[in-house]
């Protein structure tokens, strides 16, 4: 009876390390590319695009921050950022508004959440499309704060909202029930009651509203306007020769977004923490 | 009635049994009065829909029945564009007068729609085997959640500069080429990974997986951990407990997995365009050309059926599976 016990045990143990061992294969693979751009990004001053290395530099960093390399760089990031900011704020916002909505039964709520849920099924290219040929014919030039603002909002606002529901999904009514029957208005019930206890919804909400955003490109192809975005910026370079800067940029642009995932994840356990 | 329920059992939830579902449903419905006011709640987020989803889609209904005139276009009504699209160097081509099989816009739908299946295969391939490990092997949820945060950071990256990374591995000096050549497995470096089919499968995969393991791991988590134990109980095999119950109740994930995988990858043009070199055309390289050249109706109409195929597939998934138990 022992030795069944331990043999299924063994095997036990051996099925999870296969599947450990896959996991770490997985993340190789969709981690690998990135690292090996960060790697190359570092080429000496003679090097090409791939390996080997020929020595390390910071020669095309350096190429980064003159202005000429690769367009307006600068101003591309500062909108890029301010944008995502905006689209972060709006997400929050109207995801935790629509997620108290559904939380009742209200005529069209079906129409609504699959509206809403539509925003992550068009892609990119159609939205954009129908937006700027629809700016064309009215005569509005397009802008990354005014029609890309808007297509990105499309774009995040489902995540958010699926994120909101999860959150009111577990959310234990009978508080705020408590509350009302102490005599709270609405008003106080959720200022004091709901939006303590849902805030690390909001902000797991805005997080997929700025990283989404600041890196969307096919939503804000045809939209921006004159002005390029960081995304727009890496596209136009890529359009000339490629050289190490693209990976020097690209390396800068992925640890600014683990830079705000990290920022995001740590106020989110902080608060997380704090509502329990 | 439902009154008296509800007055009953305020201030005792959780003191006291609960009551029938029948009176539970009659309490929900009654709760309307509570809370903020719907219609407000939702007014700001549904302008915002209105003015920048429904709006933009339903013009490019009407634009794609508009005239081109070469620098914009008219608002005569015409099918010229959806004739275009049909018989382009295809079937009942007016010029060549003779059937010649579809057009070229419908082979490059179908090629786009193809080579889509290719790609959600290998995601479904590769992520539903990472889910389980997720859902089923990690003992603790502060694991799951942690492991799983690591898959999906990439998610939250730019996949312009996740394609841009394919390159340097890619290549013909590329790392998979020597690692190739150094373990044996090829002579001499190739040069058919980069701006090929299989380069670009391989990006598309290592891009969108992340979006299955997903929905997968949420729907294996949900699975209760005491119906695997009761099968195993009565003397059912890991297989037969894997075929029976963990694949019947992860499909509504693998559904939604698939449905996000298809959509994004349908209307994929980036990736198209760093990895493979602009060689090929998906449905979104041939809008955008069209964009391009000002010829807003026709781009429109490749748009519309891009649509019209996209829903179809979703409609069929959505037959397949049902996914509400995950909504």
């Amino acid at each position: 009876m022992a030795r069944r016990w331990t043999a299924e045990r063994k095997r036990k143990a051996a099925i999870k390390s296969i599947f450990s061992g896959y996991y770490v294969i997985f993340l190789l693979f969709i981690y690998g590319p990135m690292f090996a751009m960060f790697i190359l990004s570092f080429q000496g001053r003679r090097g090409g695009t791939s390996f080997p290395m020929r020595g390390a530099s910071l020669f095309w960093w350096n190429k980064l921050l003159e202005p000429s390399s690769v367009g307006d760089l600068k101003g591309a990031l500062l909108r890029s950022v301010v944008l995502a900011l905006i689209v972060m704020v709006i997400t929050a916002l109207f995801s935790t508004l629509f997620a108290m909505a559904f939380r009742k039964r209200f005529a069209g709520s079906g129409l609504l959440f699959y509206t809403i849920m539509t925003g992550i099924m068009v892609p990119g290219i159609l939205l954009s499309l129908g937006m700027a040929t629809l700016m064309k014919q009215v005569g509005i030039s397009p802008a990354w704060w005014s029609t890309g603002l808007g297509v990105h909002v499309v774009w995040t606002l489902p995540f958010g909202f699926l994120v909101m529901m999860a959150v009111f999904n577990r959310f234990d009514s009978a508080l705020e029930e408590a509350a009302r029957d102490m005599g709270a208005s609405e008003w106080t019930v959720f200022k004091e009651v709901t939006l303590p206890l849902i805030t690390p919804g909001i902000v797991a909400a805005g997080l997929f509203g700025f990283t989404l955003s600041y890196d969307e490109f096919a939503r804000t192809t045809l939209l921006a306007g004159e002005n390029n975005t960081l995304p727009l910026d890496i596209n136009a370079s890529m359009t000339q020769r490629i050289r190490p800067t693209l990976f020097a940029l690209g390396t800068a642009s992925t640890l600014f977004s683990l830079l705000m995932i990290g920022l995001f994840l740590l106020v989110y356990t902080i608060l997380y923490r704090r509502t329990r | 009635m439902a009154r008296v329920v509800e007055s009953q059992h305020r201030g005792l939830i959780g003191a006291q049994p609960s009551p029938p579902p029948e009176l539970v449903e009659k309490k929900r419905r009654t709760r309307h009065e509570e809370g903020f006011p719907v219609g407000w709640l939702i007014a700001p987020g549904v302008a915002w829909l209105l003015l920048f989803l429904v709006i933009p889609l339903v013009s490019i209904i009407v634009f794609s029945f508009w005239t081109s005139t070469g620098h914009g276009m008219t608002a005569d009504p015409t099918l010229h564009h959806y004739g275009e699209y049909f018989t382009t160097e295809g079937f009942f081509d007016p010029e060549a007068d003779r059937f010649l099989g579809p057009s070229i816009f419908i082979k490059t739908l179908w090629s786009t729609f193809r080579f889509t299946l290719t790609v959600m295969f290998f995601c479904l391939l590769l992520g539903y085997p990472i889910a389980y490990f997720l859902a089923m092997q990690v003992q603790t949820f502060k694991w799951q959640m942690a492991l799983f945060l690591l898959c999906m950071v990439p998610f939250w990256t730019s996949y312009l500069i996740r394609a841009v990374a394919w390159l340097p591995m890619l290549g013909r000096r590329g790392l998979l080429n020597s690692f190739l050549v150094s373990s044996g497995i090829l002579e001499k470096p190739s040069s058919v990974l980069l701006y090929s089919e299989f380069g670009y499968t391989m990006a598309l995969v290592q891009l969108y997986v992340v979006l299955c393991v997903g929905p997968i791991f949420f729907s294996l988590a949900k699975i209760d951990k005491d119906i695997l134990e009761a099968a195993r109980d009565m003397g059912a095999s890991a297989f037969q407990i894997f075929r029976e119950i963990i694949v019947p109740l992860s499909l509504p994930g693998v559904a939604i997995g698939m449905i996000f995988i298809f959509v994004m990858i349908m209307g994929e043009f980036a990736t198209a365009v760093v990895v493979y070199g602009g060689k090929t055309s998906t449905v979104g390289t041939v809008i955008l050309n069209y964009y391009a050249i000002a010829n807003y109706p026709f781009a429109a109409v490749n748009a519309l059926m891009l649509m019209i195929a996209m829903m179809i597939g979703v409609v069929i998934i959505l037959r397949l599976v049902d996914i509400r138990s995950q909504l």
